[in-house]
């Protein structure tokens, strides 16, 4: 409602701007600090990621993967990886299959420490940031010194996995899992537990359910709006089926939920990694592949679920060593839509929470 | 320890020797530009140092790195800062109402600078003596509301423009609590002279009579000095950097001179009304106290800004007009009754 005499007036949000995570940049119409409409405009990262995969062989483009979601790399190539296997009718090797799930729950729990952290930040909370930001690191050395890169391992590769991990992993994993608890505890304490933090996201942009199935919302989004769906449940990929864990639902659909639910998933991926690290075989990391893969002519659609939400990878062979034609479905960018549904009538401060909660990676949002 | 208690008032009575008559317009006129000199010191020096205290503690509440090159642990940091604001670039955007964008940082510092003349930082150590002095502070205070609600304005910038109308309604909110906060002190006194408070706080310090008011002050003060969990003015993750959105080099190096400098008299104003002033034990000299007590404070509102996520901006005023200001007045009465109860009884039986 406004006010007769006063004038609405646009604000231009990014692509610098130090709360739009990456180059996300949006058009916020405000009626005082009231936003009245918000218009994404996306592209800023675009890199052709789908154009380049068709000039590339299907090795050369595991690399690339990674920097789709480059804060949990790991799932990226997973998707790939197994995309391809699927098409080759190749069998993985049993350790490569466990050091897989290890390396993609651990890429989910360092991306969702960036979302809680990042989240944090949004409403000023710089010492949560710092807590998670730690904590991440240590997820970035066992990365390190497994494949020698930290947010882009591409540890990945059609058949298996690169190598095997080095002495040093298992026990620093294992040091790491014996610590989670106490983090976790320590991020509900100063962030989650918060009062002026609670205050800040409760109820503060609602995603109803129909709206959210409406919008084809996937993820943890999805999740905190009430529906109990993931894929690594409704349809198991690699060994999913046979570890032990929960899809954790909230019913909130708020800011808050959003948020927290990532907390209760950093914990069913911690039960993953327990289990895979006290069940994982010995034994060999890649199987026999040919030097030169030239999948048979076909077509192939497998989809994993990737810490921002399902993503879906189809690829179209044409018998030759390179892919013809590559579609990469992200959740991130699925995701963004749901922005103008549900920042109106909140403050331009709600907005910036609203769009942390919703947890994009412009990586994934423009390929 | 009584010469180093009042060390700075017998250099003052050295320089005022120094003339024929001592009281004369000459003497006056130079003690004070020596003592106008050395609050603008005390000011930029506290300044520098604060925004390093400030990351050290950041590195200790938060286990980030913070400042650990320069100087043993990364103490000389501060020189390097104030330097490299010094050589920056000074960039005054096309479109900007000129006058008033550069009015704004000076008009800041000289506000918080004024500030600094009523606080008694030792017996006797006060730069203007005022029998009002409560009121001169908020008198002057408030004056802060304009610079940057003038920087907001000026910069043409919608982002300051929305971080000076914030200022304006926080800041103006915030004044209410934080005045009826300081009234109980003064019911008790019976007077506006901040030395004066001081004294009667011989015996026991304000904030054990009005422990609600110390509270009320300094989340007030917090507010007032728009940092964490009141930092709406500036609101990185939102308005960028409000106001001072376009500001470069030495003006930015200015406002965050004003800002730090608001903290310290914020916190020298809390010293003075609640925690004894430069009383305390006699092996340190008063002013040493003095100051040490602001740095106490002054850790307490650090200790409060890397715990606490920001406020909502609708509960920011709620939280002023439904909580504190209530808060205050039950405050002022209590206080009324306590003095009532003393004066019927206590002081007749004694009396």
């Amino acid at each position: 409602m406004m006010i007769e005499g006063t004038q609405e007036y646009s604000l231009n949000m990014g692509p610098q701007h130090p709360s739009t995570h990456g180059v996300f940049r949006m058009v916020v119409h405000l009626d005082g600090e009231v936003v009245t409409k918000v218009e994404p405009k996306i592209g800023y990262l675009h890199r052709g990621l789908e154009k380049m995969a068709e000039s590339r062989t299907y090795t050369q483009f595991i690399p690339y993967t990674d920097r789709l979601d480059y804060l949990a790399g790991p799932h990226n190539s997973l998707g790939y990886v197994q995309a391809v296997e699927k098409l080759m009718d190749t069998e993985v090797p049993e350790r490569a299959e466990y050091l897989r799930i290890i390396f993609a729950e651990l890429g989910r729990i360092a991306s969702h420490l960036v979302m809680i952290a990042s989240g944090s930040l949004d409403i000023s909370g710089w010492t949560p940031w710092s807590y998670c930001f730690r904590d991440r690191e240590r997820i970035l050395d066992l990365f390190e010194m497994t494949a020698g890169n930290r947010m882009t391992p591409n540890y990945f590769r059609i058949g298996g996995v690169s190598q095997d991990v080095p002495e040093e992993f298992m026990p620093a994993l294992k040091s790491f899992l014996e610590d989670m608890p106490e983090m976790i505890e320590e991020y509900y304490g100063i962030f989650f537990g918060n009062e002026i933090a609670q205050s800040r996201m409760k109820s503060v942009g609602i995603l109803p359910k129909e709206l959210a199935e409406n919008l084809l919302i996937t993820g943890a989004n999805l999740r905190a709006s009430g529906v109990q769906y993931d894929v690594r449940k409704a349809e198991p990929y690699g060994i999913y089926d046979r570890f032990d864990f929960e899809i954790p639902v909230l019913y909130g659909c708020d800011t808050y939920d959003r948020h927290f639910i990532r907390l209760l998933e950093i914990q069913e991926s911690k039960k993953i990694i327990e289990q895979a690290y006290k069940d994982i075989p010995a034994g060999p990391v890649m199987t026999k592949v040919p030097k030169v893969l030239k999948p048979p002519v076909g077509k192939v659609y497998h989809r994993v679920e990737n810490p921002k939400g399902e993503m879906g990878w189809y690829i179209v062979s044409n018998g030759s060593t390179k892919p013809a034609r590559v579609r990469i479905r992200t959740g991130a960018f699925v995701n963004v839509q749901m922005l103008p549904e549900i920042v109106k009538g909140w403050k331009i401060q709600d907005l910036v929470t609203i769009f942390a909660s919703m947890d994009l990676v412009l990586g994934e949002v423009d390929k | 320890m009584d010469a180093l208690n009042n060390l700075f008032v017998n250099i003052a009575a050295a320089i005022r020797g120094l003339f024929a008559d001592s009281h004369s317009f000459g003497a006056d006129l130079s003690i004070n530009i020596i003592v106008f000199i050395m609050l603008f010191l005390i000011m930029v020096v506290a300044a520098l140092f604060l925004s390093l205290v400030e990351r050290k503690f950041a590195h200790w509440v938060s286990q980030r790195s913070g400042p650990n090159r320069l100087g043993p642990h990364g103490w000389f940091q501060f020189i390097a800062d104030a330097v490299k604001m010094l050589g920056k670039e000074d960039i005054t955007p096309a479109n900007v109402d000129k006058f008033l964008f550069k009015m704004a940082p000076m008009m800041l510092v000289g506000v918080t600078l004024m500030v600094f003349g009523v606080i008694p930082f030792g017996e006797e150590m006060v730069a203007i003596d005022l029998d009002l002095g409560i009121l001169y502070f908020f008198a002057v205070s408030s004056l802060t509301t304009l610079g940057i609600l003038m920087a907001g304005w000026a910069s043409n910038n919608k982002y300051s423009l929305l971080g000076g109308l914030r200022a304006v309604a926080q800041m103006i909110s915030y004044e209410i609590p934080l005045i009826f906060s300081l009234l109980g002190v003064v019911m008790i006194t019976q007077t506006f002279n901040l030395s004066a408070i001081i004294e009667a706080q011989k015996t026991i310090p304000f904030i054990f009579l009005q422990p609600l008011a110390f509270l009320i002050f300094l989340i007030a003060g917090i507010a007032e000095t728009n940092r964490a969990p009141f930092d709406h003015v500036q609101g990185e993750q939102e308005i960028v950097a409000g106001p001072f959105t376009e500001y470069s080099g030495l003006r930015w190096g200015l406002f965050m001179l004003a800002e730090y400098g608001n903290v310290v008299a914020t916190s020298a104003i809390a010293v003075t009304m609640f925690l004894g002033g430069w009383y305390g034990p006699e092996f340190l000299p008063g002013w040493l106290w003095f100051i040490l007590k602001i740095w106490l404070v002054i850790f307490l509102m650090m200790w409060v800004r890397w715990t606490f996520v920001r406020m909502r901006i609708d509960h920011l005023m709620h939280f002023a007009w439904k909580i504190l200001l209530p808060l205050a007045l039950v405050n002022i009465f209590l206080t009324g009754l306590g003095i009532y109860v003393y004066d019927l009884f206590i002081v007749r039986i004694g009396g």
